[in-house]
């Protein structure tokens, strides 16, 4: 039996194993959404405001189950919507199909009503995309749509359908198994057993692993190697989650806002063995070869991630899980007490920067940023300080998902916060998308049925607050931390470090009420200037069934320390400022 | 500059394909001296021939990027004493009493041809490797050069070597 190419997307969707598709519809997609009302039972769709809310919802459903997110949108408008989407994920390996409608066939290449060339536009943020011509060729596309996207290191895939491919009519066969990634690379062996030698000569080996850790599902063989070679760990934004943050090898997230104690016993190691990690310069700091002390090997999934940010001694193309196996399988127990004993020591030295650090901010009065002729800006009476929030928060969650946006909160939450298990914490890590936070919750919860808590900023929840009626239509019981500081922190920060405090342009002063506009939405919400309301809050917010936004009075003025300047070395890290 | 390196990229025969290959030279801030692109004895293929100019640790990340591209099926570095390259020159020189005998000498003496011949201009076409082209450019250039147009390199292994086409 012959049927439309609308129909052939939603069937071969359902066939391979999506439950949920994100997105809005519009002129081009309308015989595709005619469709998702027919199959509703099988599939669900979840309407999100704005595109790109939809993207970032598609990319949070992956990142928080490790499927791939599907996202549909409409030609021209809705489909460069969703661009910044499309990179976030890209960025991030994300495994996302997005499908977008175009104009008929011949009308294509005429400027016609909403007509762009979505192809061309996402070549650089793809890891491949198609404009499907031929209904003929419909379902085989989107197949392999899904087969690149989740093989080896996973990214975002675009299938693009004119409206008369939509319509055109074709015969179809459901497949009966969703398509399977190409077979897996697998490290040499002659690699390993270099590796392997050069671990057992090494004296203070430092592990340096990345998100490739979590979507190559290797926790546990890090774990067992970390403790088979007797090495510390640190990890990139992405590979946090991989491995329990209170995990005694664990140091924390390294690089420009990582742990002095990862950052430290990385520069004083004499290995680096880097896993499912690309070196991006934020998470780097001094990339030459002739500034490091230690020699690295570096093993990925991705043949193009070796040798192209840092040097290394040895490159291995491999999955990271088998990898790790082999690997401790061909080591002897190691044994390096004196590394330890130092390792305690840069934990301890870490500590009493942080705490003098703390005191320091503690201790000093808030400031209120001020705008040129503005009288109507009244000192809010007490202020919390991020780690504070991030305290009360996590003490009274129970094991959620915790999605963050882009900027200060972003850092202090990836710096502070309890993780347990992978994928507990989403975050925009290579593209630093702000407003990436409200989509990534929905998606997040859409895909887990989890509560989630997202950290955002004023300035970045500003991005993205539309999708606060998306997370009310959906009860997506999320806790919106807003650290409310007035200000867009991260640049005022470069601001007063490196631009003789010239404040161009990152003093908000909204006079945005967030409970309001909560409530407005259908959501709730409260205000929170001290820790004792902010518990009250964080009580009520987690028994609560839909979005719950908590806005905390943060100072402008709070520092996201330590930091590394870019390009610099661990001589270099700032981790107190007067 | 670096040494120059020749690459051929055997690709799928697709729309958007050679955008795809290009796209990731500028992107990734690589740049290109000289592309070529047509269809091979397999229509489902296309072979491009880039050169370039840089040293191994570039060449090394344009030869892994080029292999992450989903439509690129065979890359491969062609050592320049084990290929044949060359690449086609069409160029239009003057044509004047004065010196018509002198690019005569030229032509033959590189095994050019004139293809088009007019009262007011002379075409010619020259086949070899770059220094070659080149060569006869730089000889020709007082004549008066009116446009001329250059291929870019084409090159194949010398021997039974191949890229392997997948029939």
């Amino acid at each position: 039996m012959e049927i439309s190419g609308a129909k052939i997307v939603v069937e071969t969707l359902i066939e391979q194993g999506c439950d949920t598709v994100f997105g809005f519809p519009g002129g081009q997609v309308i015989d595709l959404y005619d469709e998702l009302y027919t199959a509703r039972d099988r599939i669900r769709h979840i309407l999100t405001a704005h595109e790109q809310g939809a993207a970032h919802a598609a990319d949070g459903y992956a990142r928080a189950t490790g499927k791939t997110g599907v996202v549909i949108a409409t030609s021209g408008p809705g489909a460069t919507n969703l661009v910044t989407g499309i990179a976030t994920a890209y960025l991030d390996s994300v495994p996302l199909v997005a499908i977008t409608g175009n104009v008929p066939c011949s009308l294509i290449g005429r400027d016609s009503f909403q007509e762009v060339d979505i192809v061309g536009v996402t070549m650089p943020v793809t890891k491949h995309n198609f404009i499907v011509k031929d209904v003929n060729e419909l379902a085989d596309t989107i197949r392999m749509a899904f087969k690149i996207a989740k093989s080896g290191r996973p990214g975002p895939v675009l299938v693009d359908i004119p409206k008369d491919v939509q319509t055109a009519l074709c015969s179809f066969e459901a497949q009966k198994q969703p398509v399977i990634p190409y077979p897996l690379r697998f490290a040499d062996e002659g690699r390993l057993e270099r590796a392997a030698e050069m671990i057992r000569n090494a004296q203070r080996p430092y592990i340096y692993f990345g998100g490739g850790v979590i979507s190559g599902k290797a926790s546990q063989e890090l774990l067992e190697f970390a403790e088979k070679i007797d090495a510390p760990m640190g990890c990139s934004l992405m590979g946090l989650s991989a491995v329990p943050t209170d995990h005694p090898r664990f140091l924390g997230m390294q690089g420009m806002h990582g742990h002095f104690a990862s950052s430290a016993a990385e520069a004083e190691s004499d290995l680096v063995i880097a896993l499912g990690v690309r070196f991006s310069d934020r998470s780097t700091g001094n990339k030459e070869r002739s500034s490091r002390n230690f020699r690295l090997i570096h093993i990925d999934i991705d043949c193009a991630e070796l040798q192209k940010n840092v040097f290394a001694d040895l490159a291995a193309e491999g999955d990271i899980k088998d990898a790790l196996e082999r690997l401790t399988a061909m080591i002897s127990q190691q044994e390096h007490p004196d590394w330890s004993a130092r390792i305690v020591q840069l934990r301890a030295e870490e500590k009493r920067r942080t705490e003098r650090a703390l005191a320091a901010s503690r201790s000093k009065g808030y400031v209120i940023p001020s705008v040129p002729g503005d009288t109507d800006n009244k000192p809010a009476p007490r202020r919390l300080d991020p780690y504070t929030i991030i305290d009360i928060v996590s003490a009274g969650a129970d094991d959620p998902i915790v999605v963050t946006d882009v900027g200060q909160h972003q850092m202090w939450t990836a710096q502070r916060y309890p993780l347990k298990r992978p994928r507990s914490f989403l975050s925009s890590g290579g593209l630093g998308t702000m407003g990436f936070g409200v989509g990534a919750a929905i998606g997040a919860h859409a895909a887990t049925g989890k509560r989630i808590v997202l950290f955002t900023g004023d300035g970045g929840f500003g991005m993205s607050l539309n999708e606060l009626a998306t997370a009310v239509t959906q009860h997506t019981p999320v806790v919106i931390i807003i650290m409310n500081n007035g200000v867009l922190g991260m640049v005022r920060q470069l601001q007063t470090m490196f631009y003789d405090r010239h404040y161009s342009n990152t003093t908000l002063n909204r006079r945005t009420n967030f409970v309001r506009l909560a409530e407005a939405f259908g959501a709730a919400g409260a205000q929170c200037t001290t820790a004792e309301e902010l518990e009250k809050a964080v009580k009520d917010a987690f028994g609560y069934n839909g979005p719950f936004v908590i806005d905390c009075a943060v100072d402008c003025d709070e520092f996201v320390l330590p930091m590394l300047p870019p390009g610099g070395s661990i001589d270099e890290i700032i981790t107190e400022i007067d | 500059m670096g040494d120059q390196y020749v690459i051929a990229v055997l690709v799928s025969n697709i729309s958007g394909v050679l955008s795809r290959v290009s796209g990731m030279f500028t992107r990734r801030g690589f740049n290109i001296d000289s592309l070529t692109v047509g269809e091979t004895e397999s229509p489902g293929f296309s072979r491009i021939t880039i050169s370039f100019r840089g040293d191994d640790d570039i060449k090394e990340k344009i030869l892994r990027q080029l292999e992450k591209l989903h439509d690129v099926r065979e890359v491969e570095v062609l050592d320049q004493n084990g290929s044949v390259i060359r690449e086609l020159l069409l160029i239009k020189v003057r044509n004047s009493q004065d010196y018509r005998q002198d690019i005569m000498t030229a032509v033959e003496i590189f095994r050019s041809k004139i293809v088009d011949y007019s009262p007011t201009a002379l075409v010619c076409e020259l086949t070899g490797e770059s220094s070659k082209i080149d060569a006869f450019i730089e000889l020709v250039k007082p004549y008066g050069i009116m446009e001329m147009c250059r291929t870019g390199i084409v090159s194949l292994e010398r021997g039974e070597n191949c890229l392997k086409t997948v029939k």
